[in-house]
């Protein structure tokens, strides 16, 4: 049976760490140490994210986080409610012209810590950012 | 995060420990550096042995100071990276643009002439 966590913040960066408390409640002891790590670590980012680029640290508006895990996967979603945006526009970080870049580097790091990442207008118009990291195993 | 540092010879080295993400600790790192330039300490060596997180905020800061330093004149080297701060760094290919020691006697002596 599947375990969810829903959670509503408001847009400042110290709320990520309820963010990602929520992540280790849900999942601790359930998922390998490594897999929780990187999880956690796309969670942040995604979080991040919403409340800098899609929100734009407007205390006015929040951050939905919904996680659901079950025996085969994790699922994360974080939605905004800014203005929405292209995820194709975004530059390589790894490009020589852009490796000394100072941001940029964020949805590149999601991509690479969890298998599937989906980016689609949320219900206010906003950003939604759905993630899944598959289970290899449980936890030892 | 948490940052401190210790001075031997001319070579300023920043022990942090924790995680250096979006927020304050982001902020903190800067702030080490800025100090570290103003006392006109312009070879730093960043010991990253204690940090256990650090976030696409953190790493463009750590580019920042990286940048920062080599404008004026000196250099910012890391050393002890983590598994995983490795990791972090080898997927955005930073590890091609720091210098990274793991023993800190050698990146001290790197600094040398």
């Amino acid at each position: 049976m599947a375990s969810k966590a829903q959670l509503s913040l408001t847009s400042a960066y110290e709320n990520i760490e309820l963010a990602e408390k929520l992540l280790f409640e849900l999942a601790r002891g359930k998922v390998s140490e490594e897999t929780l790590y990187w999880a956690a670590m796309a969670l942040r980012e995604a979080v991040a994210n919403a409340i800098k680029h899609g929100n734009k640290l407007n205390p006015e508006k929040r951050v939905f986080v919904e996680l659901e895990l079950d025996g085969q996967e994790l699922r994360m979603a974080v939605e905004d409610e800014g203005e929405g945006f292209d995820p194709g526009k975004l530059d390589d970080p790894r490009s020589p012209e852009n490796l000394l870049k100072e941001s940029g580097r964020g949805v590149f790091y999601i991509r690479h810590f969890m298998d599937e990442v989906r980016f689609s207008r949320g219900a206010s118009g906003g950003t939604k950012v759905e993630l899944l990291k598959k289970l290899e195993g449980r936890a030892q | 995060m948490k940052g401190s540092f210790r001075d031997v010879n001319d070579v300023r080295i920043l022990d942090l420990s924790g995680k250096i993400t979006i927020g304050a600790g982001d902020v903190e790192l800067r702030r080490l550096v800025e100090e570290a330039l103003a006392a006109g300490k312009t070879k730093i060596l960043v010991n990253l042995k204690e940090v256990t997180h650090i976030d696409s905020s953190g790493i463009g800061e750590l580019v920042a100071c990286y940048t920062t330093v080599k404008r004026r004149g000196g250099q910012m080297k890391l050393e002890n990276l983590p598994p995983k701060i490795n990791d972090i760094l080898q997927v955005t290919q930073l590890i091609t643009v720091f210098d990274i020691y793991d023993n800190e006697a050698e990146a001290i002596g790197s600094f040398a002439a």
